[in-house]
């Protein structure tokens, strides 16, 4: 029995100290070594995942337990790998486009922003200004969306059930402008190389601004149910620590990066789109904990109503699609052009052959970079934290595994 | 025969005047009653958390789902009965037995009525609090058996969450019965049935005697009771974003509903341990404050109001029905069961079955609030972790509960009583 244990979780060298931590391909290459994959009689290996109910999709996460303190993690992933980066050198940088809003799928507008900026970067050319404008307002309706979508898990993961019905309520409202838009509600597509493919519809402004009024008091409303909550304090505040140092180590970006006190946000630091135009804060956290990403996160929204606000009230006329080509061939070359997605930094990496497909596509997706850093941040802390984290992370699996 | 009948006029409980055919048939009454109420709790609490949530809850199995509990302990039945194959056989069969078992047990000794109790005990108390202690060992059982690490880590969680909890109710329930001491001749008791007639004799819940520490130690022992039960804020044994179902993840079919039928029994069990200690038993509200005969008449109406108020929310419910053929036969049922509703109202409304039924309505309203709680807490809170949830208990509940505990014993002795 012990040499069946032994074998079977060879591979996970969970004993290895963190800072001696290889990637799982090698591991699985080297061969199995003995000493280190002893397993303690009091020590215990969970297999999370990935099939659970909180791993959010398909993660699969390896937990080395002692009772219910965590000794160690290990990560497994690839179960939604779907090879976007290589269907992209199958497709002409138009047909590609509407692949991007597959990977991180609750912020789709996001996706399909960076893309098609790395892309008009590539073909140095830009969009008009009001589609930059459009474009703005759509990414900032996704970035509440898909708030909104990580705080109704996360509440969930944490054990209260009603903030989820709530958000996903309020979240409808905008996948219904996003729908009134563009036809489609998540995967949108909105956006093409050079602008913007389609005009607003009649009564575009007014919906977006109603929306803003709606919006404000239900998002008092799910902090009136959260954020002086004893038990939900109890469970967040200290957990899931990053110091800002570690964070920027590991390369975490967006909101985890924040909440650890970096005041570092792509809109501000490298405007794209109009984002220039319009003033916002930057909301930040000072522990790094879970409760300072809540806490950031609930900012934001509010931050990205500020930004949604101006942009309406300011958007100019004119047209909404650039000088495009017909066919595309960006010239011979490479460009890496990021964003601020919901979740983080979100950059395209384009290699030009000077052909209609590109030779090499890179995504740097926020959640897989972000979700690295699990293991730091759940080593020594209990079972119900690691659900509390990967739920703060606010990983989308459709991102991580591409 | 003759004595079987002349047992309706008697004071006593059938389990002390020895008649054990009476006590047959109120084991079988109470036995579906819990059955009945626990379907009825699993609807309503879809229903209550659903508006809660801002959604509808089952509206597809009859009307306003009402039949939905039904289709799914059908559902149930007819599962396919999987049994691990790693499992110990043994113990797998007999845990939700055990669960099952003892979660109705603590139903005999509690007094619906100054004669509605299957016995009346005078240990009543210590035969409830070792029973309901002994679900423990049913979990415990259900997730060593399934030798998987889910239900192994609820398990485990489960048992320490009990154990530690049942002292700091342990702590409250003496509170109470010190209070039975404060009569006259000072002769406190274990009965269940004695401790509801020593509030009556008090004229006063032990809720608010010596207040705040009757309410204290009320407080504590409805916190210790929800995490007694299982249930949110306090459900980490079977937390389904962390354990997946915890220590029921390997059951399912017949096995599992029996662990949903023990937990809803037990919640049921434990509300009406608190009723009857601390909030007056099968007493009506105010029946001191408010004496008198036209004030008994005046209560004496309200079981039949609330069927009669059943009647009229159902009835809204028809008329509101939409016009559409679709919806004919969920009209024409929702109808019926509002006439079934009217229909209980007007019996009682009949002169005998009003009088008994009182001590039986109050009971049960009185269980019906805790019930209500429990979804309320649901809805409302995140769920505690492990060592948290240990720190509440220890560091909190327990010493709180000593402390209420030595000014209840203490007070009396210094002939101060309030």
């Amino acid at each position: 029995m012990a040499d069946d244990t032994k074998s079977r979780t060879a591979h996970l060298d969970l004993d290895t100290p963190e800072s001696q931590i290889e990637t799982y391909m090698h591991r699985r290459a080297a061969p199995a070594r003995e000493e280190e994959t002893y397993l303690d009689a009091n020590e215990l290996v969970l297999n999370m995942g990935p099939q659970h109910p909180s791993t959010h999709g398909v993660l699969r996460v390896i937990l080395k337990l002692d009772g219910e303190k965590v000794l160690g993690t290990e990560c497994i992933i690839g179960y939604l790998h779907r090879g976007v980066e290589k269907i992209a050198e199958n497709r002409t940088y138009t047909m590609f486009n509407p692949y991007v809003d597959r990977m991180d799928y609750v912020a789709a507008v996001s996706n399909g922003l960076g893309y098609c900026e790395a892309v008009e970067k590539l073909l140095n050319i830009e969009a008009p200004p009001r589609a930059q404008y459009i474009r703005v307002i759509l990414a900032e309706l996704n970035r509440l969306a898909s708030h909104m979508l990580w705080l109704g898990t996360h509440a969930l993961d944490i054990g209260a059930i009603t903030p989820l019905f709530y958000t996903f309520r309020d979240r409808e409202e905008i996948l219904k402008i996003f729908e009134k838009y563009c036809g489609a509600r998540l995967t949108t597509h909105a956006f093409r190389i050079g602008g913007c493919q389609y005009e607003t519809y009649e009564g575009f402004e007014q919906d977006v601004i109603k929306f803003c009024k709606f919006v404000r008091p239900k998002i008092d409303e799910y902090e009136t149910l959260l954020t002086t909550n004893r038990i939900w304090v109890e469970r967040t505040r200290g957990v899931g620590v990053i110091s800002a140092a570690d964070a920027i180590d590991f390369g975490v970006t967006g909101p985890v990066l924040r909440a650890s006190g970096v005041k570092w946000d792509l809109r501000k630091a490298q405007p794209y789109a109009a984002y220039k135009n319009f003033e916002f804060d930057i909301p930040i956290g000072q522990n790094g904990d879970t409760y300072d990403r809540y806490i950031v996160r609930i900012a934001e929204m509010h931050q990205s109503l500020r930004i949604i606000e101006q942009a309406v009230g300011a958007i100019p006329e004119g047209p909404i699609m650039g000088k495009v080509p017909k066919v595309m061939k960006p010239p011979v070359g490479e460009i890496y052009h990021s964003i601020e997605a919901p979740k983080g930094e979100l950059g395209y990496f384009i290699v030009s052959d000077g052909s209609t497909q590109p030779y090499r596509v890179r995504v740097r997706p926020p959640s897989f970079v972000n979700l690295q850093a699990l293991d730091k941040m759940v080593r020594g802390a209990l079972v119900a934290d690691v659900v509390a984290v990967i739920g703060t992370i606010d990983i989308v699996l459709g991102e991580v595994d591409r | 025969m003759q004595q079987f009948l002349n047992y309706l006029n008697s004071t006593q409980t059938p389990g002390e005047t020895g008649n054990f055919a009476w006590a047959t048939i109120y084991i079988l009454i109470i036995f579906g009653g819990i059955s009945v109420a626990v379907i009825a709790m699993n609807w309503l609490e879809r229903k209550v958390l659903a508006h809660m949530q801002v959604r509808l809850g089952p509206m597809r199995v009859g009307p306003h789902g009402l039949l939905q509990p039904i289709a799914d302990a059908l559902k149930l039945l007819i599962k396919e009965d999987i049994m691990p194959a790693e499992a110990d056989r043994l113990m797998f069969w007999m845990a939700p037995v055990i669960v099952v078992i003892t979660a109705f047990t603590v139903f005999i000794v509690i007094p619906f009525g100054p004669t509605h109790a299957v016995t009346d005990m005078n240990i009543g108390v210590l035969f409830m609090l070792g029973v309901s202690s002994l679900g423990v060992l049913g979990i415990i059982m259900a997730g060593w058996a399934s030798n998987s690490h889910y239900p192994l880590l609820g398990a485990l969680r489960s048992s320490s969450q009990m154990v530690s909890y049942e002292i700091a109710m342990g702590m409250a329930v003496i509170s109470a019965i010190l209070m039975t001491t404060l009569t006259a001749d000072g002769a406190g008791t274990l009965s269940m049935i004695q401790i509801v007639q020593a509030q009556d004799k008090q004229q006063m819940w032990f809720l608010f005697r010596m207040f705040p520490f009757g309410f204290l130690a009320f407080f504590i022992f409805a916190i210790a009771m929800v995490a007694e039960t299982n249930r949110a804020p306090f459900d980490l044994p079977e937390a389904e974003s962390e354990l997946v179902a915890g220590f029921h993840t390997e059951y399912s079919g017949f096995r599992w509903s029996l662990f949903f039928l023990a937990e809803y029994a037990a919640m049921l069990a434990v509300s009406s341990i608190a009723v009857t200690l601390w909030m007056g038993g099968w007493m009506r509200p105010f029946s001191h404050w408010l004496a008198g005969d036209t004030w008994d008449a005046f209560f004496s109406f309200f079981p039949a109001a609330t069927f009669f108020l059943l009647f009229v929310v159902a009835l809204a419910g028809t008329v509101r029905m939409p016009k559409h053929a679709a919806f004919k036969i969920q009209k024409a049922g929702l109808g019926a069961f509002a006439l079934v509703l009217g229909g209980i109202g007007v019996l009682l409304l009949i002169p005998p079955v009003k009088d008994r039924i009182q001590d039986i309505y109050w009971f049960v309203a009185k269980v019906s609030v805790f019930m209500y709680a429990y979804i309320w807490y649901r809805g409302t809170f995140p769920r505690y972790r492990f060592d948290q949830l240990m720190k509440l208990g220890w560091k909190v509940m327990i010493p709180v509960g000593i402390a209420v505990l030595i000014v209840v014993a203490a007070a009396p002795a210094f002939n101060f009583v309030w």
